[in-house]
């Protein structure tokens, strides 16, 4: 079976500023993959890459074999690529149930349909409402974004990317900004995902990591320095050296 | 893994049709009071129906779609002109006459829609504007087939519905623009609320966001110009229909501007804004124009900071708030 997502030698720079330097990855089936690194290591910006929002300098992307690197955001959306932003990007003006169910109506092919209310029907009210209660957010469902407080944002974010029934799902750090008691909700939601998809999440709460990966890709200046099962990670001089530190030491102590 | 209490969101409270209903309702009540207390102004009230549907059209591309434009007269403009020009040529039925106006309203509008939304910003205000003035230069220099400066004159419908004449106190011109206004408002209504409707304003609002959801947005924005085209389509036909004439002032640059104006008035994003904004500048300008011909438009500028200041999103967005906090008491009670 081929990756349903592969990175090929991709490179970026921003002026002189080389960002992204030679990167190679591989997401199958099933994988539940971090992304680490340190702030400005260029993780975001490889999620850029990967979506379409920037285009490499060098390198390619394939998805299920077939080239992706110059085609649209949108078709690479509906090949299953579906990512999360770190700093929320949500239609503000629109109710909750109603950033879903645009997600959920694109997916099902029926935003082109010209006379029927849109959030009511029935077929798109069922996913939404289930999603939003899972995620805790059931009881603002018809307030407008904008008169949310941002943790409850951050979740809307992840709450669009499970509408649309990723094959690959980047998540650029669901967690940041949500309350500690809510945030158990995102791992619990990714649980629920199938098993099938592949999962990259960008996170530097390291707990989260050791509960969700099963391996982990750490970023250093545009590089990825290290691939391994995350006990290996901590373990790794060269990744404690340019990252984690007094974490690992943290936790050797305990 | 523990089970996983699924509490369902209650439905939105709603009576099927109300809003539409509501809607219909409200314009007839407006065109009651029109038709009966000012008998002698059904003319004027008759062409600020037919503005009101060019101000209709531009909310549904700026307040809907967010795309910014100038030039959003060419519309109403050239279904006015395509009607009239039907008309000197033999086309006398009204309802036809408006099919003219609404096709080739439709056509300008994805003409239109296709060269400004593939810009954003400055570069499409800048790009709508040159449309506009692209459809009056050709609206004049094409003087055999438009009038020219002249205008196109002689336009002579017959009855509507082979019944009713257009008379000289303009109550036929007035309760058919009426109709027209209440079946296209209700259309609208839901047009707005539909799957494309919705997604138009999360394109508004993150187009970035929209991409990311798999939206090719071009195609969208396009159709969205298409069917702003008809609306406006409508509004030029029906005055062109209802006045006689079509002269240059109906692709103005002046009409693009002050029809942006009047959608900021009343507030974008809103069909009630966009009637609401229509009915208060007309108005106004009717009233502070008699009396005083010379310092109207001061008046108006003064009208326009006033709201500006007191009310920057429009003035039916205080309104609308107020409704939202009677209906919640009521439903708290
Ligand atoms: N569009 C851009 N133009 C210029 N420089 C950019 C651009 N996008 C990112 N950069 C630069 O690339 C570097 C990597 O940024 P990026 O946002 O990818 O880091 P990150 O690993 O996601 O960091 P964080 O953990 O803070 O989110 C930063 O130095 C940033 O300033
Ligand atoms: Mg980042």
């Amino acid at each position: 079976m081929s990756d349903l997502l592969e990175a090929r030698a991709v490179s970026r720079s921003f002026g002189g500023l080389q960002v992204t330097c030679d990167v190679n990855f591989k997401l199958a089936a099933g994988d539940r993959v971090a992304l680490i690194g340190p702030n400005g290591a260029g993780k975001t910006t490889l999620v850029n890459l990967i979506t379409g929002d920037i285009a490499p300098s060098e390198g390619q992307f394939f998805m299920g074999g077939d080239e992706i690197t110059d085609i649209s955001i949108p078709d690479r959306v509906r090949r299953g690529l579906v990512r999360t932003f770190q700093t929320t990007r949500l239609f503000a003006n629109l109710t909750v149930a109603d950033n879903v169910a645009l997600a959920i109506m694109q997916r099902k092919r029926i935003t082109r349909r010209f006379f029927s209310s849109a959030t009511e029907l029935p077929e798109v009210r069922a996913e939404w409402s289930e999603i939003l209660s899972h995620l805790g957010l059931d009881r603002l469902a018809y307030r407008k974004v904008i008169e949310l407080a941002y943790g409850q944002q951050r979740l809307i974010e992840l709450a669009i990317g499970l509408a649309l029934r990723p094959k690959v799902l980047l998540l650029d750090e669901p967690a940041a900004g949500v309350p500690h008691d809510e945030a158990p909700k995102i791992l619990e939601a990714i649980n629920r995902l199938p098993a099938d998809i592949a999962v990259l999440m960008i996170e530097h709460d390291m707990d989260l990591v050791f509960k969700f990966a099963r391996r982990v890709l750490v970023l250093a200046a545009g590089r990825l320095i290290f691939e391994g099962s995350p006990d290996d990670v901590t373990a790794d001089h060269e990744v404690r050296r340019a990252y984690l530190g007094s974490y690992a030491d943290a936790r050797r102590a305990t | 893994m523990s089970e996983i209490v699924v509490t369902r969101v209650p439905h939105k409270r709603s009576i099927p049709f109300g809003q539409e209903a509501a809607g219909a309702l409200s314009i007839i009540a407006l065109g009651a009071i029109g038709y009966f207390l000012y008998p002698d102004d059904l003319a004027f009230l008759t062409r600020l129906i037919g503005i009101a549907f060019l101000v209709l059209s531009l909310d549904l591309v700026t307040g809907y779609c967010g795309v910014a434009t100038l030039g959003h007269a060419a519309q109403f403009g050239v279904g006015a002109y395509a009607a009239g020009i039907a008309c000197v040529r033999g086309i006398a039925d009204p309802v036809a006459l408006l099919a003219v106006g609404v096709f080739a309203g439709t056509i300008m509008g994805l003409i239109s829609g296709a060269l400004i939304t593939r810009f954003r910003g400055l570069p499409q205000l800048v790009l709508s504007i040159a449309v506009g003035q692209l459809v009056a230069a050709l609206a004049n220099k094409l003087s055999w087939l438009t009038g020219g400066s002249d205008g196109l004159s002689g336009i002579t419908p017959g009855k509507v519905f082979g019944i009713f004449n257009f008379d000289m106190y303009s109550r036929t011109a007035f309760l058919f623009s009426l109709g027209v206004l209440v079946i296209v408002f209700v259309l609208l209504q839901r047009f707005v609320r539909s799957p494309f409707g919705l997604m138009c304003r999360g394109i508004k609002d993150d187009d970035l966001r929209a991409r990311m959801i798999g939206v090719s947005i071009y195609p969208r924005l396009v159709l969205m110009y298409g069917v702003a085209g008809a609306v406006a389509g409508v509004g030029g036909a029906l005055t062109a229909i209802s006045t006689g004439v079509v002269g240059l002032d109906s692709v103005s640059f002046e009409r693009s501007a002050e029809v942006l104006v009047m959608l900021v008035l009343g507030g974008a994003g809103h069909l009630w804004g966009a009637l609401a904004g229509t009915i208060i500048f007309m108005i106004f300008e009717h009233i502070v124009a008699a009396a005083n011909p010379f310092h109207w438009m001061t008046l108006v500028g003064l009208l326009l900071i006033l709201i500006v200041i007191f009310a920057p999103r429009g003035l039916i967005e205080p309104v609308l708030a107020l409704f939202a906090r009677l209906k919640r008491k009521g439903s708290a009670a």
